[in-house]
């Protein structure tokens, strides 16, 4: 039988969205720098406004360099689009703003990156916008937490910082029983090690600043959109007036009728990144595209040095435990299996068997891994979360989020796992010699 | 909105603009298990510069009730009924692939209805392979993938979008997945059945425009060849570069060949 044509993930990863530079040739995706783009006459601009011809109006809203980055990153999870957007916190903040307002609820996973739940716990209520945080393994607690006004579901495919694996799947069935889309944030794991989409998820979004380009030079995210979930029918009928009613702010457009597999990304479009104006710069676009050509090289020896060092700490003397699902002593260890074939990622958490004292010790005597907040850069990274990432949670928000004072969390990087190890080897006995 | 066609509930999707009565209307028929929303650009347009647009979803397409119509002619038919229902007495038709056979059938069946008929993507015959009926047949996805391979351009597959971060097929792929089961292969074994093309373009009275695409694959250029012979007053436009996909692939240079043609 005739094969489909298909292009495969690797391929995808270099050309996706991307064709050489028609009037120049450049066969490197140009960094369009401008502002804005020439009408050939007033019609074409009437055309272009009002969304009868596609096209550039303003960087603000769409810019060529970071469609390329656009169309790429939606290639690779199989959605059917993306807006990037100036950080992953604006991404989130775009994918929330599109659906709810006022009055609405979301159900998130409690393991969530700080500055997450930062926005949900501490910022969104002010507008209106309350969350329930729960047990990201504990399905009876997402199905307790939802209300009549929830509208979405929200969790990080590997949980911050103790890698709580999220069943997708069971998620997403909880999600659409109740008519609502299910949120992955997605940066720990990228396309390459799992495609939410094809478990389930609705929309992913990601901090483009970590894996996806991996240089640890850009601040950037995006949003992506499966284009299945039907925001005007079956049980999500009359719950996204944002999608299925008349816009005031486009004409009365009514984003599900005017397209029926990307209405959330019209909107988003056309009213979130229009109004809340949290676009990405187009060198930032460039710079992140630089880094999607090697995605896939790039998890994989992730990984493999990841996976190395895991296990190299899980049978060191002085420390306690290691939180990386690729372990059989990790609780999610056969999910994991399940969901992320490739591997869990290169972010995980281990505990010393020491004090705060002697794991800032073991931070300070490391060489190779950088002291820093931020995960998915090439090189190695260590921070401890208790003090930094996850400071504003109490206590016992932070024991039930398994982060402990003796938590230290590593992004193992593309060094080679023998010098990795041997770092972490010198800092492990210069913490035990510490006083405690 | 949303009309009663032969007793089942019809989306017409209308370009954000009311119908005006006395104003020219376009009519807008999709292809095999697509909806009105494969005409976004093209539909808008004209919406906001004088016509009145029904962009249709076909029955059991997209938002409209009822089962897929067996047959191309049958198509025709309920088109003719669609009008009615919308109380417009006569209309520019447009169709892609199997709503371009629809159309032709439609201008051939109601010529007082058509004022002038633009056919995208057409082939008379339009033979589909046995692969591809057979996986329509068991609703295997395996059908959605050959179709999202062979409509749309070598260059394509790889992007570049005129529509700024949509995947174009992603999207293509996902429309497709909407429909529901055994609808590709009823339209597909209608576009497949259709055997009337040539004798219902020599009774096509009304201007006709071909828009062709120089490298598509599901509908071939040559095989409209004989479409362009059998038809009285017809025009052809070739789209270089350009898939089965045409509205999706070159939105701007099928809305410029449609201007050009619909409003002269």
């Amino acid at each position: 039988m005739t094969q489909p044509k298909t292009h495969r993930f690797d391929t995808l990863s270099l050309h996706a969205g991307a064709v050489p530079d028609p009037t120049t040739g450049a066969r490197a995706t140009p960094i369009y720098q401008s502002a804005s783009f020439v009408f050939p006459d007033s019609d074409h601009a009437a055309a272009l406004f009002n969304m009868e011809r596609a096209g550039h109006v303003y960087s603000r809203i769409s810019n060529p360099t970071v469609a390329v980055f656009e169309e790429r990153i939606a290639a690779l999870e199989g959605g059917v689009g993306a807006i990037a957007t100036a950080s992953g916190q604006a991404a989130l903040h775009l994918a929330i703003v599109t659906l709810l307002g006022t009055g609405q609820h979301i159900v998130a996973s409690r393991s969530l990156y700080g500055g997450s739940h930062n926005l949900l716990d501490y910022t969104l209520p002010r507008f209106g916008i309350e969350t329930t945080f729960v047990d990201a393994r504990d399905l009876d607690a997402w199905r307790a937490a939802i209300r009549p006004n929830t509208r979405l579901l929200f969790g990080e495919t590997l949980g911050n910082p103790g890698l709580e694996v999220l069943d997708i799947p069971r998620v997403a069935a909880l999600a659409h029983e109740h008519g609502l889309p299910l949120l992955v944030d997605s940066t720990f794991t990228t396309p390459y090690l799992v495609q939410p989409f094809a478990h389930g998820a609705d929309l992913v979004f990601h901090s483009a600043t970590k894996f996806l380009s991996g240089h640890g030079v850009v601040i950037g995210g995006v949003v992506v959109d499966s284009g299945r979930f039907d925001w005007d029918a079956g049980p999500a009928r009359g719950k996204f007036p944002t999608l299925s009613e008349p816009y005031r702010g486009f004409h009365d457009m009514v984003f599900t009728e005017e397209s029926t597999t990307g209405a959330f990304l019209l909107r988003a479009r056309r009213e979130g990144i229009r109004d809340f104006g949290a676009c990405m710069a187009p060198f930032t676009a460039f710079q992140i595209l630089q880094g999607m050509e090697t995605l896939p090289l790039r998890m994989a020896k992730h990984v493999a040095n990841a996976q190395r060092v895991a296990s190299f700490l899980a049978a060191h003397p002085f420390v306690e435990s290691v939180g990386y699902p690729d372990l059989p002593s990790h609780p999610d260890h056969a999910l994991a299996a399940r969901l992320l074939p490739r591997g869990s990622g290169a972010v995980f958490s281990f505990s010393i068997k020491g004090t705060r004292a002697q794991g800032r010790k073991l931070i300070e005597s490391l060489t190779l891994f950088s002291h820093l907040a931020n995960v998915g850069d090439a090189k190695s990274l260590v921070i401890h979360p208790a003090s930094t990432t996850h400071f504003r949670m109490s206590a016992e928000d932070l024991r039930r989020a398994g982060i402990g004072e003796g938590t230290i969390r590593l992004s193992v990087g593309l060094e080679d796992p023998d010098d990795l190890i041997e770092d972490l080897s010198r800092a492990l006995h210069a913490a035990g010699k510490t006083k405690p | 909105m949303h009309l009663t066609v032969a007793g089942h509930d019809t989306y017409v999707y209308t370009g954000g603009r009311a119908l005006v009565p006395g104003q020219p209307s376009i009519l807008f028929v999709h292809g095999a298990a697509h909806d009105h929303s494969v005409w976004a650009l093209q539909s808008r347009y004209f919406a906001y510069h004088g016509s009145n647009v029904l962009a249709v979803d076909l029955p059991g397409h997209g938002r409209s009730a009822g089962a897929p119509l067996p047959s191309v002619e049958a198509i025709a038919d309920w088109l003719v009924a669609l009008l009615d229902a919308a109380e417009v007495p006569a209309a520019a038709v447009v169709g892609h692939s199997m709503g371009s056979l629809a159309s032709l059938e439609f201008a051939a069946r109601a010529a007082g209805r058509v004022r002038k008929v633009a056919l995208l993507g057409p082939s008379v015959p339009m033979p589909v392979s046995e692969a591809l009926l057979d996986a329509a047949r068991r609703d295997d996805h395996v059908a959605f993938e050959l179709i999202n391979g062979w409509s749309h351009s070598t260059p394509r597959q790889l992007g570049g979008n005129q529509v700024p971060g949509m995947w174009m097929t992603g999207a293509a792929m996902r429309l497709l997945e909407r429909s529901p089961p055994g609808v590709l292969f009823a339209d597909l074994a209608a576009c497949h059945a259709y055997a009337a093309g040539l004798d219902a373009a020599a009774k096509v009275a009304c201007p006709a425009l071909l828009v062709l695409g120089e490298r598509d694959l599901m509908a071939p250029a040559r095989n409209a060849q004989a479409l362009v012979t059998a038809l009285r007053d017809v025009r052809v436009v070739t789209l270089r570069g350009a898939g089965h996909a045409l509205m999706a692939e070159q939105p701007d240079a099928v809305l410029d060949a449609l201007r050009t043609f619909v409003q002269q």
